[in-house]
């Protein structure tokens, strides 16, 4: 039972991270209509940027964060901009292949610039804690809590200020929200800002816990959008509910099979929603 | 300097039926095949397997590789096929994962990291090498041949003419009395089937292959061949693939003569031209060298 237990506890930890790119990425889809396929290499992008902020400048981990959010997002924009912008009337394939294609390009920046070495942060080491028998790391634990704090800041963010009513209007109904004024290239723009640095944030996040190389991000790229499509590509509690359950599950697949086919679980999952229910727990946008 | 352009154009000669399985996928029926390296592996490992294990010959080796190959992807895929098209994407790349750790975990089977060797190549008793190398590359470019004369039939039959309908409007091809997911499924079977033939080609030309030598990197290589030469068009694609060949060896010798950088970055350079010039063709000429050629609509 305690193994069972401390797997669905490490599962909630590994899947509240997992949200943070998992929400940008749906949120991306939801107004923008295209599955952005090089969120995995700006999640690569954002942990160097708060790695070389956290060992070369000393920040801390929140300035460190907000590093990785920041360039993160502007390299987003600037792709978005550079890159794809001009292809969307071409089509929602036709952008996903040059996000690909971009995601290419930036991870072989990386590599470029740091190498294929493995780095780590420059955090203290902690000893873990044990309770009633389960393991938990304070880095871990602190690592939840800088998630809810982020999800709650999307929440506001979405719910509260002009810019996130005008991202969900247009995700409900582009025409409508266009009749009211609201810039569809400003709004795009924004959600891109906001999609990309939320998966910097979380490439950040889910590299505190071991170490970075130039792959990391498109490691995550399958569990992310297993996340999103299993709650509903384009919902943002869905993409949240998602990621916990693909987190969990693969902290229970970790049980009865090898640690190596964890990353198939996302596929698993993938293959299974989208022949049963392909609209996703919480329903996908139309 | 002549066995390297010989192995040139072999590596062109697979890329070019690799080319081929993409745009009867993507350029024909509108599907994205992200994982198109996965079934390019499932063939190649499929050969392999087969003749080293079982002794079987090669001719019927690279016919299991093509069979498997389809029954993998359509396995992999049907759920997806009734789909819209992102999901297909996201399933192919997810799939061309699975491959990889499989391939890397169950040792039993595919010896893990440390590959199959020993892949039998045709008549290694009666070639020396260079033979060898001569011979494998007119058969490797007459089965491209012949792939390209099937597929530009496929590409101008009545069959051919429902995919391209079912990509440009979907709903209307299924108005218009179509059976969409049985079109596409055949479609993808015979694209996952040419693909799994290429990397049975791949395997016995080398005689070793392991987990390493399927990169996702090479599906990009095969959208960048596609998406120059001309998508919707098996000549385009055969050219593209060319093309590439000619580009990725060209960007290799640029890598090398930057002065000052190590081995990584002079591969990294490579990749990112890959990724530049993938991005820069879809922007500025996303119909390619030899673009579709459009009958035009019967007059009544």
């Amino acid at each position: 039972m305690i193994p069972l237990i401390q797997a669905i506890l490490n599962g909630i930890m590994a899947g509240s991270l997992l949200a943070i790119p998992a929400m940008g990425l749906t949120a991306m889809f939801a107004v923008l209509r295209y599955a952005n396929f090089s969120i995995g290499a700006l999640a690569t992008i954002g942990a160097f940027a708060a790695w070389y902020a956290n060992t070369v400048f000393g920040w801390s981990e929140i300035p460190a964060l907000i590093a990785a959010f920041v360039v993160a997002a502007l390299v987003g924009m600037l792709v978005e901009q550079l890159a794809l912008k001009r292809l969307r009337p071409a089509g929602a394939l036709t952008v996903a292949i040059a996000s690909i294609a971009a995601s290419v390009l930036l991870e072989n920046v990386v590599r470029f610039i740091f190498g294929n070495d493995l780095r780590a942060f420059d955090t203290p080491l902690v000893r873990d804690w044990f309770f009633w028998g389960l393991r938990v790391g304070p880095q871990q634990l602190q690592n939840v809590i800088i998630a809810v704090v982020i999800m709650a800041l999307v929440f506001g963010f979405l719910s509260l200020t002009r810019y996130g009513k005008a991202m969900r209007a247009v995700a409900d109904n582009p025409d409508l929200a266009r009749i009211y004024r609201m810039d569809p290239q400003k709004i795009a723009m924004a959600t891109v800002a906001l999609g990309t640095g939320l998966a910097g944030v979380g490439g950040m996040l889910l590299g505190l816990d071991s170490a970075i190389e130039p792959m990391t991000g498109s490691r995550l790229l399958l569990p992310i959008f297993a996340a999103a499509v299993l709650g509903g590509l384009g919902s943002i509690p869905g993409a949240l509910l998602g990621a916990l359950i693909i987190g969990v599950g693969e902290e229970i697949s970790l049980l009865f099979m090898p640690a190596t086919y964890r990353s198939a679980i996302g596929f698993v999952v993938i293959l299974l929603v989208l022949s049963m229910r392909p609209q996703g727990i919480l329903g996908e946008r139309r | 300097m002549l066995s390297y352009l010989v192995f040139a154009l072999i590596t062109a000669g697979i890329y070019g039926i690799l080319a081929l399985s993409l745009n009867l996928i993507w350029g024909a029926a509108g599907m994205v095949n992200l994982g198109l390296v996965g079934f390019f592996a499932v063939g190649a490992y499929a050969s392999a397997l087969l003749t080293t294990l079982t002794g079987m010959p090669i001719w019927l080796g690279l016919i299991c590789s093509m069979a498997v190959g389809a029954l993998v992807g359509v396995a992999a895929t049907s759920a997806t096929l009734r789909l819209r098209g992102d999901y297909l994407a996201i399933v192919t790349l997810g799939f061309a994962e699975v491959v990889r750790l499989v391939a890397l975990n169950e040792r039993w089977l595919t010896k893990g990291a440390d590959g199959i060797s020993g892949i039998p190549r045709p008549f290694a008793g009666l070639l020396n090498p260079a033979q060898f190398q001569i011979f494998y590359m007119v058969l490797v470019l007459a089965i491209m041949i012949v792939a390209f004369l099937l597929l530009r039939r496929i590409d101008r039959s009545p069959f051919g003419r429902v995919l391209k309908a079912i990509r440009e409007d979907q709903e209307l091809a299924s108005f218009a009395g179509k059976r969409i997911v049985r079109f596409k499924m055949i479609a993808f079977a015979l694209s996952a089937a040419l693909a799994g033939l290429a990397g049975g080609l791949y395997a016995h030309f080398q005689s070793y292959i392991s987990p390493d030598h399927f990169q996702s990197l090479l599906t990009i290589y095969i959208f960048l061949a596609v998406t120059a030469g001309g998508v919707g068009r098996p000549a385009g694609a055969v050219l593209g693939a060319f093309l590439v060949v000619g580009f990725l060896e060209g960007a290799r010798f640029i890598a090398h003569i930057i002065p000052g950088i190590s081995a990584v970055q002079a591969a990294s350079v490579r990749e990112m031209m890959v990724g530049l010039a993938l991005i820069l063709i879809l922007q500025f000429r996303a119909q390619g060298v030899l673009p579709e050629q459009r009958l035009p609509a019967p007059k009544r």
